[in-house]
């Protein structure tokens, strides 16, 4: 749907907010789709979608993997996951509903027999539901199987956009390895899909937050005069999981947690903490103020001084016992991967210039929080005695992006008595607790916009490339040391390296 | 309330806490003052929907309910807890006071939020005029909760003022969305539209009166089985783009031109949820205040029978030389 056809249509008004955009027609083809990522998160994503009355009448899902299974074996494989994980009730019409569109292609990748039959199944759809040659292709395969794939949707004409109809594709991070790896896999995807129709998804940074960040930084005046290196004296950005590697030993050994994190991750938010002002909200010139700050930061020269790096051993997080990193099933016992990482960036413009920004990931940590902390300057008079002030931390601003997502303020209050005495207090605003609707999932957005058409929130190449490449020499310099990352006991917050990092700088880590 | 958990982990717990946190609720997290007034007759019915809205509306629900009794007095219960993310309080006014409900409401609402005026039922015949309503940002009446529906839709109509909406408004907001879909996708001009519902019906005249502001094209109204629209119809020359549902069916027949005829789930929704989507906007619904004038409009050309008699529909050159 163009915003022509928007403009066209007499009966909507820019006004009338009541009625949602729905999808047009079309077809969400998922290879992978025996996955577990399917099962948790994208089907209960397009069965939400639909009972929210977002999905068109005319949907279909096509599911492609190695199974021998019928139309409805798949379609029970659905309802289960819908049944088990979908956000909103389960509604029979609803259902009734998507069954009416859901198929199944068993095949292989490389068989072009199997393409085949995904062909002919596709077309069908867009016969009986009225599809009419909309089609978004859903990569939940390791990358390495690109360049198959899109062989084979191109070899069988499957991507071109005929008579008005849209191809899409959705790819997942991580988007390579290094800068030269995401190159090449952007070089991939460009051969077969113009980068207007390359969906990629961070599933750690939904839209919503994206948009509630954007909403707190620009429709406030109070933030603004004090968001820049006369105020704030370091930022801290945090992602920290209770969990170990669970079943994705395979993925995650060789990657570790700066390439699984901060790259996409971390570097995202901390480009939305920094950026200037965007002159609008499109998709354009919010990645153009994203890139202009994420081409002015680079990681400090002395990589030693301002990196830090660990791996988990065994002990008890959370009140259970659990492995060391070395220990977990299929990770080989010389493994150097890190489970822990955290690095200091710096930006070097005029409005942050000096303040240092601290981005730790890890894996194992007390518990699962992600946030961003902008710690502020001590005020530069205090017209108290040192020991009226002695409970007076640091002004403090931090943005929660999960659980809980929200903001809380801290700031010194006097404690009630007598005596002069200031201590620090906290101010809480939650999302969850002054709105009335519960944040859709990131994937539920990410659908959605692919269907709408609706230009990506989402990275574009140029900012993985560019994420890779403030990266890149903390990952060469860790490869190159050639030792065991410092270990640290599971369910605590990281190595001594990572406190010896801030204190270098003369700042400690907060508790999130 | 003691939650206690068995065979736990910190991670539960943590988040237990946080839900009950949320349950208990702080005034700084409520967003808006929610004001249900209603007589005792409807009091039990709308205090378990007006909880049952707060559960997703953190906020703070006065139920100001008129009693019959002659003496002038007071009574109040306070419903904190009991998983309601805010405060409920039930005020029962009776005597002289029931002329004064504004000055026990007006010191108990929340500072600077917005203030929502709910009538379940009957409503007063300018609500914005109203001494309570007038304390309201949004007023929000139900013509179908009153005797008339259709009287009743014409009244608020006439006394419509920016923040005022009514429930039979946002019954038909599923039914918009799909035909407003449905010509995203089909381009044709219409040359002309029906809506088949059974008479006396209150969102069907609000369907073709905002059919009509839309379109510019003439608007049939045609009486169909009990249970509400049963089909709505924009008429082209490749054919009719169609929306229908038969009563007591959760699901209807979607056709568009050159298009197979497919099915779309398009239950009816609970008084909750219409109430969810309507505390979802706290400025004034410009559309809606279009439509109303329209249904002015249709009345004045014949065209709503207000009565619930038949009687020959007003065609459109005899209306347009008036």
């Amino acid at each position: 749907m163009t915003i022509e056809a928007l403009h066209s249509n007499p009966l909507r008004d820019p006004q009338d907010r009541r009625l949602p955009r729905i999808a047009g027609p079309c077809v969400l083809v998922i290879f992978g789709v025996t996955g577990d990522l399917s099962r948790k998160k994208l089907m209960p994503a397009v069965y939400d979608l639909a009972n929210r009355g977002l999905l068109p009448p005319g949907f279909g899902l096509v599911g492609f993997a190695r199974r021998d299974w019928e139309d409805q074996d798949f379609a029970q494989q659905v309802h289960d996951a819908v049944k088990e994980n979908a956000r909103t009730p389960f509604r029979e019409e609803v259902w009734k509903q998507l069954l009416q569109g859901i198929r199944f292609v068993p095949g292989d990748l490389g068989d072009d027999e199997s393409f085949q039959r995904l062909r002919r199944t596709i077309l069908e759809l867009d016969e009986v539901r009225g599809t009419g040659g909309n089609h978004a292709y859903y990569l939940s395969i390791p990358p390495g199987l690109f360049d198959d794939v899109l062989g084979q949707l191109r070899r069988h004409g499957l991507v071109d956009e005929v008579g008005g109809s849209w191809k899409r594709v959705i790819i997942e991070k991580p988007f390579g390895h290094n800068l030269q790896s995401a190159r090449e896999l952007n070089q991939i995807l460009s051969t077969t899909f113009p980068s207007h129709s390359v969906f990629r998804i961070d599933h750690y940074l939904g839209k919503e937050t994206v948009q509630n960040m954007l909403a707190l930084r620009f429709a406030n005046q109070m933030f603004e005069p004090i968001w820049n290196n006369n105020y704030v004296s370091n930022v801290q950005i945090t992602m920290a999981e209770d969990i170990g590697i669970g079943g994705r030993a395979g993925y995650y050994d060789g990657i570790g947690a700066a390439r699984d994190v901060i790259q996409n991750h971390l570097l995202q938010l901390m480009a939305l903490t920094a950026m200037e002002e965007p002159t609008s909200f499109d998709a354009r010139q919010l990645r153009l103020e994203k890139q202009k700050v994420l081409g002015a930061a680079r990681t400090p020269k002395d990589l030693a001084a301002h990196t830090a790096r660990g791996q988990y051993t065994g002990g008890w997080q959370g009140g259970k016992k659990v492995v060391g990193y070395l220990e977990e099933q299929g990770i080989p016992p010389t493994s150097t991967t890190e489970t822990y990482a955290a690095i200091r960036v710096d930006i070097d413009n005029r409005r942050w210039a000096g303040v240092p920004f601290y981005l730790r990931t890890a894996k194992r940590m007390p518990r699962r929080v992600t946030e961003i902390a902008l710690e502020f300057k001590r005020a530069p008079h205090l017209p108290f005695t040192d020991t009226d002030t002695e409970e007076l931390g640091k002004n403090a601003l931090v943005m929660r992006i999960q659980p809980d997502e929200g903001i809380t303020m801290r700031f010194g209050a006097k404690v009630p008595g007598t005596s002069m005495e200031i201590r620090e207090v906290s101010m809480d605003f939650a999302y969850g607790g002054s709105f009335t609707e519960s944040s859709p999932e990131a994937y539920e957005r990410l659908i959605l916009d692919v269907l709408l058409g609706d230009p990506p929130l989402f990275p574009q190449h140029e900012e993985v490339e560019l994420a890779w490449q403030i990266l890149d020499p903390v990952l060469d310099y860790w490869a190159a040391l050639g030792t065991q990352p410092e270990p640290y006991v599971a369910g605590t917050w990281g190595p001594p390296s990572g406190l010896e990092m801030m204190a270098r700088d003369g700042f400690t880590w907060r508790r999130p | 309330m003691i939650e206690e958990l068995k065979n736990t982990s910190a991670s539960d717990i943590a988040a237990a806490i946080l839900k009950a946190r949320r349950n208990l609720g702080t005034a700084s997290g409520l967003v808006f003052t929610l004001v249900v007034v209603t007589d005792s007759r409807h009091f039990n019915r709308v205090l378990g929907a007006a909880m049952e809205s707060g559960r997703e509306h953190p906020s703070r629900i006065l139920v100001v309910v008129f009693g019959h009794a002659a003496a002038t007095r007071l009574d109040a219960e306070i419903h904190t807890g009991e998983g309601v993310p805010g405060d409920v309080v039930a005020l029962h006014l009776s005597g002289e006071l029931t002329q004064h409900a504004d000055s026990v409401v007006l010191p108990l609402l929340l500072p600077d939020s917005p203030v929502v005026i709910w009538w379940p039922n009957e409503c007063p015949i300018d609500p914005a005029d109203d001494p309570i309503g007038a304390l309201g940002t949004r007023r929000i009446t139900d013509s179908s909760g009153s005797a008339d529906h259709l009287a009743a839709l014409i009244a608020r109509a006439g006394n419509h003022a920016p923040g005022d909406t009514d429930l039979a408004w946002t019954r038909l907001t599923p039914w918009r969305a799909l035909l407003a879909a449905a010509l995203d996708q089909y381009h044709g001009r219409i040359t002309g539209a029906l809506v088949e519902a059974a008479p006396g019906n209150a969102p069907a005249e609000l369907m073709a009166a905002w059919l009509e502001t839309r379109l510019s094209v003439q608007v049939d109204r045609v009486p169909g089985p009990s249970g509400g629209i049963t089909s709505v119809r924009l008429h082209s020359l490749a054919g009719d783009v169609a929306v229908s549902r038969q009563p007591g069916n959760s699901m209807a027949c979607y056709n568009i031109p050159g298009q197979p005829p497919r099915e779309v789930a398009l239950p009816r929704r609970d008084i909750q949820q219409l109430i969810t989507e309507e505390l979802r906007r706290m400025d004034p619904d410009d559309i809606f205040e279009q439509v109303v004038a329209q249904v002015l409009v249709r009345a004045k050309r014949g065209e709503i029978n207000v009565s619930g008699r038949s009687q020959p529909r007003v065609r459109r050159d005899e209306a347009d030389q008036k």
